[in-house]
């Protein structure tokens, strides 16, 4: 256990997310996770660093070592630390790790798990590229993999996001009526290694503890009952019963991550945020990309050109609604990402009424940069 | 905004019904409360609730083990609290104390189990249940097997948020609310509206 106690008071949520005084630092996204860690009551962080998210759980070690975090380990592999993480979480303690790449494909079976056991951990992802041959270039291709695990997924563009997204992801995770596992996820490198303006709460607030009390499964504490925890698997019994409570059980976890769409509008003030919503073309997104589309359409009011952004920050719970209504009426809808399975096209094309109008493009990928040009080009195509 | 007309009622509603909160029924906010799948004030779902406990051939409860076990003063008073609206109901308990599916079967007259609630409905012909007590995640799962195989009639009296699984749920439910309940299915009782 960390030696060091800090002398942090608690707060309401509401007073560190809103009310509180911030400071301006210019600081990496891995230093904005760090920051959001310390003021988030974390009772244990497990590790296995990898590039690129390395860096932030070095930095909650560090936490550690003062004092901010109650107790930190590093796993044997991401399977492992992934395991471990659950095992915290099912004991009712606040816990938060970081994967990217590779590593959260090696970890994959648990995220299902996570959700299934109702578990509200808050995991940052930052992406990269996953095929062979090896490498560790930012690519958001493996969010497309996760989007079917149960876990509420969002998505940040920045390091300001990440920074606010990771705190707010504890309480919405604990929600009562959510309680599943938040992946937040960001662009490796492009968010982790640059540095920007982040603001953020003075150090010496935190958020309240973890309530596992309010639960809505039982956690593993044998000493006070009720104490059973397990979620007993219906394998035992091949039966329609089993299969049938295994069923409303999935179907319970899709409940939860609906529930969660109250609790984003709350906290992150939407599942979308909108810039120039009434132009007839418009960029849908989410993460980096949204930066690309923001500079892209100062250059084109520089032309005369009027061309808005839906900024995704949500992908689960998906903002079905908001989409279908905005892109109602609109001449085109231009979806840039940075991985080659256009896989947020595909969810959009999957909600909007007239999908023609759905351009999936420009793509990059494999660590590619994609300039504002692009951008300006694909535009162009649909005036 | 609630813009579903998705209608959380008896069933059976078939092989697989959705969760509501899937076809867009959402839980109540503070001093509301859900009745099949709208959401309405509190006061005026608890006469909804005396109306269906006294109407009811056979009202059980199905105390779960946040109630069941005095693991702390709360659940103490609330499980008092509970046993008293079953009395002045004239209700069955009928408890659900722990959540493992019960193999090679369950004893139906002497528990209810989540992961097959049907089968203790059926044997006792229970018309209208309460759930309180129970963890959300199992509440739900039970209320949507319920809902799917039975035509019974579903209440949910809950110490978080509410169930949207339910018929009817009331939401932040502690013993001054059951209590609240009580005096409002006595009032019924004498002949009150």
């Amino acid at each position: 256990m960390a030696v060091k106690t800090t002398s942090q008071s608690i707060v309401e949520p509401e007073h560190l997310f809103f009310k509180a005084e911030r400071e301006k630092q210019f600081i990496t996204g891995s230093e904005a996770v760090k920051e959001a860690i310390k003021r988030a009551n974390v009772d244990m962080a497990i590790s296995y660093p990898i590039t690129p998210q390395s860096e932030s759980m070095h930095l909650v070690g560090d936490l550690y070592a003062q004092g901010y975090v109650k107790d930190y380990y590093r796993g044997e592999n991401e399977l492992g630390v992934m395991s471990a993480v659950a095992g915290a979480s099912m004991g009712g303690v606040r816990v938060f790790t970081a994967t990217g790449g590779q590593g959260s494909l090696r970890a994959f079976e648990m995220f299902p798990t996570w959700a299934g056991a109702r578990l509200p951990v808050v995991c940052a992802f930052f992406c990269r590229g996953l095929n062979s041959p090896l490498t560790i270039q930012p690519d958001t291709i493996e969010i497309g993999l996760m989007l079917d695990t149960g876990m509420i997924i969002l998505h940040a563009e920045t390091a300001q996001d990440l920074y606010d997204m990771i705190l707010k992801a504890f309480i919405i995770a604990e929600e009562p009526d959510v309680h599943l596992p938040i992946a937040v996820f960001a662009d490796g490198f492009f968010v982790t290694h640059t540095r920007e303006i982040v603001e953020i709460a003075p150090e010496d607030i935190k958020l309240p503890p973890y309530n596992p009390y309010k639960s809505p499964v039982p956690v593993m504490d044998m000493e006070t009952p009720p104490v059973r925890q397990m979620r007993d698997p219906f394998v035992m019994k091949s039966n329609f019963i089993s299969y049938a409570t295994h069923a409303s059980w999935q179907q319970e976890v899709r409940a939860a991550a609906e529930r969660a769409r109250k609790h984003i509008n709350r906290y992150l003030g939407g599942l979308i945020e909108t810039e120039n919503e009434d132009a007839d073309i418009l960029f849908m997104t989410s993460g980096t990309a949204a930066s690309q589309a923001r500079a892209a359409i100062i250059e084109l009011e520089k032309e005369g050109i009027k061309v808005g952004l839906v900024k995704i920050k949500s992908l689960r719970p998906f903002p079905t609604e908001d989409i279908r209504r905005i892109a109602k009426n609109k001449k085109a809808i231009i979806v840039p990402e940075f991985n080659i399975t256009g896989w947020l096209a595909r969810e959009i094309k999957a909600v909007v009424e007239d999908n023609s109008k759905v351009i999936g493009a420009p793509r990059v990928f494999g660590g590619m940069t994609m300039p504002v040009e692009l951008l300006l080009d694909e535009i162009k195509k649909h005036l | 905004m609630q813009t579903t007309n998705y209608k959380v009622i008896n069933g059976p509603e078939g092989y697989l019904p959705p969760a509501a909160a899937s076809m867009g029924v959402v839980l109540p906010d503070e001093g509301e409360a859900l009745f099949e799948g709208k959401i309405m004030l509190k006061e005026e779902v608890m006469k909804k609730i005396a109306v269906k406990l006294l109407e009811a051939k056979n009202p059980t409860f199905f105390p779960g083990p946040l109630v069941l076990w005095a693991w702390n003063e709360k659940a103490i008073e609330k499980a008092k609290a509970v046993k008293e609206l079953a009395e002045i109901v004239g209700a069955k308990i009928i408890p659900m104390p722990d959540y493992r599916p019960k193999y090679p079967m369950i004893n139906p007259e002497e528990e209810i189990n989540p992961n097959h609630p049907n089968l203790t409905i059926w044997h006792n012909k229970i018309d209208v249940c309460v759930f309180v007590g129970v963890h959300c995640h199992y509440a739900n799962l039970a209320l949507k097997i319920i809902r799917g195989g039975t035509n019974c009639y579903t209440i949910a009296l809950c110490g978080n948020y509410g169930h949207e699984d339910a018929m009817i749920s009331l939401r932040d439910i502690y013993a001054e609310e059951v209590r609240s309940l009580t005096d409002v299915v006595k009032s019924m009782k004498k002949g009150g509206k």
